[in-house]
């Protein structure tokens, strides 16, 4: 049994709901309520999920740029939520992240160079001159000519900026980088050179990725293994073949028939979920799943199901498969 | 850079604007070529005579005048009063012309000053928020209370008679504008992604707010700041000319206002009889906040686009 | 509404729609042009700056200052929309053409209800009392399936759901029975299970009303769901017009298939995504000769000169490149759809 990279424990991120006068907390957004699993070295890991399902925040916090509300998250043999803030400054030179929006997340006004330079200099790791030549060896990585370091972020493309921060992540050599809808702004025909360029630096520094997309083709491109959410949980988690060939939850069915295929003759199975997703602010009780679950159940408005380990490897949410 | 400066000569109002700053401050720079100094204490304002009424442009050095200046061993640059002299003999126009150094130096230093205090208050009530951001916000809302005009005379009086007593004031009174406009452009600029990216990376608060935050946001201050300039030099004239601001003869042109208090009206019979005393230190200050006014207007346009995102 | 069948119900002829600005001339739409038949969906696909909305705009005539339709004809029942007056063109405008936007957000009125939104175009096109307008209101919110509709007609649009206002919308664009509906990225800002929903519902309207449907949209698996013929956008002008099937299963222009074959897809195992290099051009500075050539490899020295025509390669196929051949066999190796 390989220890894992990354082992995330009963997570659990809740926002307060101020209201009145007196900023009263009245209620929490459940953003991520009670998650666990595990990312091991060297694999890509899909995250995916729609919008309210907690997979961003699930990242954010497992670099605690969010504060968890409780849980654990053991990462390199350590429990990082119960590291001081020093500490965890430290540590962050292992996991970085790469963000969605090309245009909000480069400081305007600082040249290319000292945007990617500035983990390095941060750390100490090497000195001025020494950093800005690594700058240039990344850039070219990255498919950036080097002499162009001294511009200004509005002066590149999105998906030249996009390859700057997957070049500023690089740039401390971390262990696990988040891709945070690395792609999903994109235009469509810059997508591809992205996804080719993560795959073949994960190939080149051994790098190991959770990459976080509500695009279920990408994910099923680019992951090893799959965890989908919903609501703040997770409903299912296999490895990317047999979560596509015998899928469980119904969730994840549905998600799947959903997504459009270029292929005017595929056939597949038609699954219209009713209704709207819910607020995670009010998750229905027992399966938050199950107003819109065509294979509802009695039990399922009442108890919330397990996590349970169905098939080996394959973990699923789901009282249709729990043995009761 | 080179766009702002670009769009500041093109635009008229703008240039304008630079270009009655220009004429200030070559008026500044030349001071002691363009009027002559009589004494060793600079800012004093030389007497064209001992009369009590004012006396018009083009009126020439009364007799008992030179005969202290002869005494002294003085040289005398000039001898006539161009703009006139203002109650108690005060020449009008060493006045103005020393007027102008003063004027910078209220305006430049109480902005600069309020500024920062402003911005260390504003940074640090906005990045770490929750107790911090109340405790200070309302010392700031208290500060704001006061009656400005009020509050900058009450402190004058305590402090005691004097330019650099003025400019005090000014700056207690004035650091809070800047403290909620800087506050709130940290606010918001504290949500965008490339903050989160920099915590990501494991840059410290510190270096945050000066490396990530300021910049991105101090522009919008400085704006502000250079159309104060104007309205602090109005406020130190004002005060002057209710009597707690520079001394008397010192060459400010809020003390030259107030010299002409008892004259505005005129004598009976003659309306305006005295307009010099008024009119050359009004000219004056109107035209110099209105210079700020002008380039602080283009400045705060040129920011607009940045806004919008085109930088 | 029967319209004869045999000629098309919209013809759009050369369009020319230019920006004016004071960095120059941007010219959006460069002589673009296809027909659309009753009952048919024609798909716009495109990517960011091709031309596809400012195209819709123009239809519509809806475009805002500095653009201007300079040239070209625009045939709805085979009258120029062009020559119309501006309250002609309000007499069609949400009657006989409606327009669905993306955000929904921003495209409905915050500060009024969302039943005062669409009773509004009813009364405005339709000589009915208030109260027959509230209740066509409510039959329509029923259509597009909002629960409760009569509690939803006095509620305001931030009080629903992306999902929810994407229908409200919809039953805006449906309330007149418009014959042709013209839908700029109705489902992009969509969850994919909203998404389905809501393409599903446009399915069924379709159908009913035998309406036709301008779908433009820069996801081909969309295009695959839902459309009839396909006309692919680059650079201002169309590169490949086509009905589905050729568009999927035998694509002649270089753009074309080198989007299907980078984009993932859930039907095919891909052991690597195929990339069109470069970046998307700036209208202000748009390549010489064919638009496409920085990023094409199928390039030539006469695709850097010369800006190719649209070649009718066969019957209802159209293609704008002077490489087809180099092309074909290309497709035939890479693309393993179909058989």
């Amino acid at each position: 049994m390989i220890d894992s990279l990354l082992k995330v424990n009963n997570l659990i991120k809740y926002f307060p709901i101020k209201k009145g006068v007196f900023r009263r907390t009245v209620g929490w957004v459940k953003a991520v309520d009670d998650v666990s699993f595990e990312v091991y070295e060297g694999e890509t890991l899909g995250l995916v999920g729609e919008s309210g399902c907690g997979k961003t925040t699930t990242a954010l916090t497992i670099l605690r740029l969010e504060e968890p509300t409780k849980g654990q998250i053991i990462f390199n043999g350590r429990d990082i939520v119960k590291m001081k803030k020093a500490d965890m400054r430290k540590e962050r030179k292992n996991m970085q992240i790469i963000f969605q929006d090309p245009y909000s997340s480069l400081d305007p006004r600082m040249k290319i160079k000292d945007i990617i330079a500035e983990g390095i200099l941060t750390h100490n790791l090497l000195n001025v001159r020494e950093s800005y030549k690594r700058v240039g060896e990344l850039l070219e990585k990255v498919g950036i000519q080097a002499e162009s370091m001294d511009s200004f972020p509005h002066e590149f493309s999105g998906g030249q900026r996009q390859r700057i921060g997957i070049a500023r992540a690089l740039a401390l050599e971390p262990k696990i980088i988040m891709c945070d809808e690395a792609v999903s702004a994109l235009d469509v025909s810059i997508r591809s050179q992205i996804i080719n360029l993560l795959k073949d630096l994960q190939k080149e520094f051994n790098l190991t990725y959770l990459f976080i997309a509500h695009d279920l083709s990408v994910i099923k491109y680019i992951s090893d293994r799959v965890v989908v959410m919903y609501l703040g949980k997770i409903v299912e988690n296999a490895n990317k073949k047999e979560l596509f060939t015998n899928t469980m939850h119904p969730y994840t069915q549905a998600l799947i028939s959903a997504v459009p295929v270029p292929n005017p003759d595929y056939k597949k199975e038609r699954i219209i979920l009713k209704g709207d997703v819910p607020s995670p602010a009010n998750p229905p009780k027992g399966c938050r799943f199950h107003p819109r679950c065509s294979k509802v159940m009695k039990i399922c408005s009442k108890i919330e199901p397990k996590l349970i380990e169905i098939k080996e490897e394959h973990f699923c949410a789901c009282h249709l498969y729990n043995e009761r | 850079m080179n766009r702002i400066l670009r769009k500041l000569f093109s635009n008229a109002t703008s240039l304008i604007g630079i270009i009655l700053l220009i004429i200030f401050v070559t008026i500044a720079i030349f001071a002691p070529v363009i009027a002559p100094p009589l004494s060793e204490d600079y800012y004093q304002i030389p007497r064209m005579s001992w009369d009590i009424n004012p006396q018009p442009p083009g009126s020439p050095m009364s007799g008992d005048i030179r005969d202290i200046y002869d005494y002294m061993g003085t040289e005398i640059k000039y001898d006539r009063a161009i703009c006139g002299t203002a109650e108690g003999g005060y020449d009008i126009f060493y006045g103005l012309i020393w007027g102008t150094r003063t004027a910078f130096k209220i305006g430049i230093i109480t902005v600069t000053v309020s500024m920062l205090i402003g911005i260390v208050i504003g940074s640090i009530s906005a990045y770490f928020g929750k107790w911090v951001d109340e405790i200070l916000m309302r010392i700031t809302d208290i500060f704001l209370s006061f009656p400005f005009l009020v509050a900058a005379m009450v402190l004058t009086t305590v402090l005691g008679r004097g330019l650099d007593k003025v400019m005090i004031a000014l700056i207690v009174f004035g650091w809070m504008g800047y403290a909620r406009l800087i506050r709130g452009s940290i606010l918001s600029t504290k949500e965008e992604t490339y903050i989160m990216a920099a915590k990501a990376l494991g840059v410290n608060d510190g270096k945050i707010i000066l490396k990530h935050l300021l910049p991105n946001t101090i522009f919008l201050v400085m704006v502000q700041g250079s159309m104060n300039i104007g309205s602090m030099v109005i406020t130190a004239a004002a005060l002057s000319f209710l009597g707690v601001g520079a001394p008397v003869g010192y060459a400010d042109w809020g003390q030259m206002v107030s010299f002409a208090r008892n004259w505005i009206i005129g004598s009976p019979g003659h309306a305006g009889q005295y307009w010099y005393t008024v009119l050359y230190p009004g000219i004056f200050i109107v035209l110099f906040v209105l210079a700020w006014n002008l380039i602080g207007d283009t400045l705060r346009d040129i920011l607009d686009p940045r806004l919008r995102g085109e930088l | 509404m029967i319209v004869n069948n045999k000629e098309p119900l919209l013809e759009v002829n050369d369009l020319k729609t230019h920006f004016f600005t004071e960095n120059g001339i941007v010219k959006a739409v460069d002589g673009v042009g296809f027909k659309v038949y009753q009952g048919e969906v024609l798909g716009l696909v495109g990517e960011s700056g091709c031309g596809k909305s400012v195209t819709a705009f123009s239809i519509i005539r809806l475009l805002d200052y500095p653009g201007k339709t300079v040239e070209g004809e625009i045939l709805f029942k085979g009258e120029n929309l062009l020559r119309k007056t501006d309250a002609e063109m309000r007499k069609i405008r949400g009657k006989d053409i409606a327009m669905i936007f993306q955000e929904p957000m921003t495209a409905l009125n915050p500060v009024l209800t969302v039943g005062f939104q669409i009773s509004e175009a009813l009364l405005m096109h339709f000589k009915i009392s208030k109260d027959e307008a509230i209740k066509k209101t409510i039959e329509l919110l029923e259509k597009v399936g909002i629960p409760m509709p009569e509690q939803r007609i006095n509620e305001y649009p931030h009080q629903l759901s992306g999902g929810m206002r994407q229908r409200v919308m919809i039953a805006m664009a449906m309330s007149c029975d418009p014959i042709l509906l013209i839908a700029d990225e109705p489902t992009t800002a969509l969850d994919v299970t909203i998404q389905a929903q809501i393409l599903d519902l446009m399915r069924t309207l379709l159908r009913e009303f035998n309406g036709s449907l301008i779908m433009i949209t820069h996801d081909l698996g969309v295009i695959a769901e839902i459309a009839d013929r396909v006309a692919i956008m680059y650079a201002s002008k169309i590169v490949e017009y086509a009905n589905k099937r050729t568009i999927f299963y035998n694509p002649l222009h270089p753009y074309t298939f080198g989007l299907l074959t980078s984009i993932p897809r859930l039907d095919m195992e891909m052991k690597r995504l195929n990339v069109i290099p470069g970046i998307v051009p700036n209208p202000l500075h748009f390549p010489e000769g064919c638009k496409f050539n920085p990023r094409c490899r199928f390039m030539t020295d006469r695709c850097k000169e010369e800006e190719p025509q649209l070649i009718k390669v066969e019957e209802g196929h159209l293609v704008r490149c002077w490489n087809i051949d180099k092309v074909a066999p290309e497709v035939k190796k890479d693309l393993l759809v179909g058989e």
